[in-house]
């Protein structure tokens, strides 16, 4: 099917374009892009005053399925990422029996292939059961096409086990996404610890627990020479650590998440359990530091850390309630408005920190608007002024900070592959 | 005298000056009330009051129980642990089916930080806090500072001492919030590992030298020290704690002399308090309790006309 796409702003740092132009998009790929086209296509769409944009690409996400289907499935985890403009998604292991081994990625990989309508690929775990125990078979999962692993929701508490991991993933060219937390010093915490934490009430989790662990695998990575990218940076300390260690050529890159720029510790006082995450939320000071390691390339990418829970799991006392937010929906728009509205970064940067960065660090290629490039476009309203109510949210689950927040920038159409799956804001029927 | 308008009493923090000093104020005609023949006033005639405990409490479920029947209130407590919440039920859905039985006021006690909080927002019954985690507990702190009051005539200006687990003290952090909201001078003092995070920010001094802490204090409040505390929890030395900071009648001897001692019970005679202390002459200890159904009238009979949520 051909589609074209009409008087569209393209952002693309590989591919200086400036002003309005038109995509032709034929066989899934992007058959030529001129200033004016004229050539007949089944479908057109009128982009004016709206910007085009390679699909996203989000490294860290949460589709719980297999085990934990009423919170997410592929289905819906992949309908959401599309609904937020993401075209690529890296979907994590915590699952129920968690990914890791052949049997597991197999069925997995079959649930991709019948309902997902994106790009989903597997990080598998780095240990059995992510037990932090005893490593899973690497060489089973390079056979199968996994490009990365990890315990995330863990780290691995034994660093001896981790440096082993991280050897032999070097050895098979595995990616190693670390969730760094020391449980020894996070223990039973559910906020950030400070004053907000000790006022509250509640235990907290101190920002040790996180950069120890961020410290500890970098020397690892150092040691071994694999590559190690570390999971959701929530603070200044953590980015300190990482800024070095780039300096020093350590071959590490890291990602934080839309919250950590855009909350602080004070969203728990109303004791809110949809500011529950871990890591937690931070200070201003930490938001402030997280902002200019986007800018000044500390930090590489933008990840969602999608973590759907049901009404049940967070309905209930702070202590009680799972960890974690939904985040695909309104990550374009958190971006939009305390990044680039805030002028700490540019769109080229947005588009380096949200698909052409997460998708070099996966090792898949990263989505570009040129042409015989695939065609995985992101088009969106930059200024559109909207709301989530939670009877809009494509997830399962609707645990946002952001529900009934004004929210600017809008994705209103997603190619996957020149296959056109969301058009105005609304998925298709595919 | 500013209208109260708030359906729930959650914490100290979340009232103004104003609204302290109404409760106060309110809180002096129901304590004439609890000393009639016939304690009794048709105030609340027809409310209908009901205590969720989900943590022990001997004193302030009496409390809480007698401040309500001496309003007229029909009153109900639910001992949690025996009921459906080993079933699994929600703390929300449990306040709910309670509320669905047209309950007016529903007093807590948790464990948890934040769970009455998040109970009153959920309902559009009345939520009265008597005690979560470390959070809160406004109707003890409201106690201490009437009968300060009461003792002193004024709280604006008085140097008041919390001694104790701060840390891990609910009592602590509503005092502090309650009286230096109302002009006092809050020291805390404890050993170092047992001051809250953050001590510096809660406008408040801090110090761990108990002779220096009470030189020229006018009332002392006394924490209730739990050694058997979890382990995970930094805890000082028992004999160490009781040789710095226990007070004895040596200790009062360096302070003012018409100091008021306060405890928020029950009483840990020999470690946090000698007994002459307990049951000497600066001693309000039964006052204090004798005051806490006061307040406790008059904070159900505020909240019972609120509408508002925080």
């Amino acid at each position: 099917m051909k589609y074209l796409i009409k008087n569209a702003k393209i952002i693309d740092p590989s591919n200086k374009l400036d002003g309005k132009f038109d995509i032709l998009i034929s066989g899934g790929k992007i058959a030529k892009i001129a200033e004016k086209i004229t050539d007949k296509a089944e479908k057109t769409i009128d982009a004016e005053g709206k910007t085009a944009l390679p699909g996203f690409v989000d490294i860290h996400v949460h589709f719980r399925q297999p085990g934990y289907e009423a919170k997410e499935t592929i289905l819906t985890g992949s309908r959401c990422a599309v609904k937020g403009g993401f075209t690529h998604v890296l979907m994590m292991p915590n699952t129920r029996p968690p990914i890791d081994c052949e049997k597991v990625i197999t069925e997995v990989n079959r649930i991709i292939g019948k309902d997902s309508i994106n790009n989903v690929y597997i990080a598998s775990a780095i240990t059995k059961k992510r037990e932090g125990k005893e490593l899973s078979d690497f060489g089973a999962y390079k056979k199968l096409g996994i490009k990365a692993i990890s315990d995330d929701g863990d780290s691995i508490a034994d660093e001896k086990i981790m440096e082993l991991a991280l050897k032999t993933a070097k050895k098979e060219d595995l990616l190693v996404i670390s969730h760094c937390e020391d449980r020894k010093l996070s223990a039973n915490g559910v906020m950030n610890e400070g004053f907000i934490s000790s006022k509250l009430g509640l235990n907290g989790m101190p920002k040790s627990a996180e950069y120890k662990i961020v410290q500890r695998d970098i020397e690892l990575a150092k040691k071994t020479g694999a590559k190690l990218h570390i999971a959701h940076v929530s603070c200044k300390e953590s980015c300190e650590i990482i800024k070095k260690a780039k300096k020093e050529g350590v071959k590490v890159t890291a990602e934080t998440a839309p919250h950590y720029f855009a909350l602080t510790e004070e969203n728990c006082q109303t004791y809110d359990t949809r500011t529950k995450m871990s890591p937690p939320l931070r200070t201003q000071k930490d938001v402030e530091f997280i902002k200019k390691s986007l800018a000044d390339g500390t930090l590489d990418a933008i990840a969602t850390d999608h973590a759907p829970h049901g009404f049940h799991d967070k309905y209930v006392e702070f202590d009680r309630a799972e960890f974690g937010i939904i985040g695909l929906e309104t990550a374009l728009s958190v971006t939009i408005m305390e990044l680039i509205e805030k002028k700490i970064i540019t769109w080229q940067k947005l588009v380096d920190l949200m698909s052409t960065n997460p998708a070099k660090i996966l090792g898949i290629t990263p989505p570009q608007i040129k042409e015989g490039a695939d065609a995985d476009i992101t088009i969106i309203d930059a200024s559109k002024e909207w709301k989530m109510f939670a009877e809009d949210v494509v997830s399962k689950s609707k645990n946002s900070p952001f529900l009934k927040k004004p929210l600017r920038g809008f994705v209103e159409y997603v190619f996957v592959g020149g296959k056109l799956k969301l058009a105005e804001g609304k998925l298709l029927r595919c | 005298m500013a209208e109260w308008t708030k359906k729930d009493l959650i914490g100290l923090e979340y009232l103004s000056r104003e609204e302290i000093e109404h409760i106060l104020t309110v809180t002096d005609s129901f304590k004439e009330v609890n000393k009639r023949a016939v304690k009794k006033v048709p105030v609340l005639r027809g409310k209908t009051v009901v205590s969720l405990f989900y943590e022990p409490s001997t004193r302030t479920l009496a409390s809480f129980e007698l401040a309500a029947r001496r309003l007229s209130c029909d009153v109900m407590s639910l001992p949690m642990k025996t009921s459906s919440v080993t079933k699994g039920e929600t703390l929300v859905d449990t306040g709910r089916n309670i509320e669905a039985m047209n309950v007016d006021i529903i007093i807590v006690r948790h464990s948890m930080s934040g769970a009455p909080y998040v109970l009153s927002q959920a309902l559009n019954a009345s939520v009265v806090n008597a005690g979560d985690g470390w959070h809160e507990h406004p109707t003890q702190a409201l106690l201490d500072m009437y009968t300060i009051k009461k003792k002193l005539g004024k709280i604006e200006g008085l140097k008041v001492c919390i001694i104790g687990d701060i840390a891990h003290s609910r009592v602590a952090r509503s005092n502090i919030w309650g009286l230096t909201k109302l002009g006092a001078k809050v020291t805390l003092c404890a050993p170092k590992m047992l001051l809250p995070m953050g001590v510096e920010k809660f406008g408040v001094n801090a110090t761990s030298n108990l002779d220096e802490a009470i030189k020229d204090a006018d009332a002392i409040n006394v924490l209730r020290m739990q050694f058997e505390r979890d382990s995970t929890t930094a805890f000082p030395e028992k004999r160490k704690y009781i040789q710095d900071y226990s007070i004895t009648s040596e200790v009062l001897a360096k302070a003012k002399k018409d100091i008021v001692v306060m405890h928020p019970g029950p009483i840990n005679r020999g470690i946090e308090m000698s007994s002459e202390v307990a049951d000497g002459e600066n001693s309000v200890i039964l006052e204090q309790v004798t005051n806490g159904v006061a307040v406790r009238m008059a904070v159900l009979y505020l909240v019972s006309n609120g509408k508002e949520k925080l």
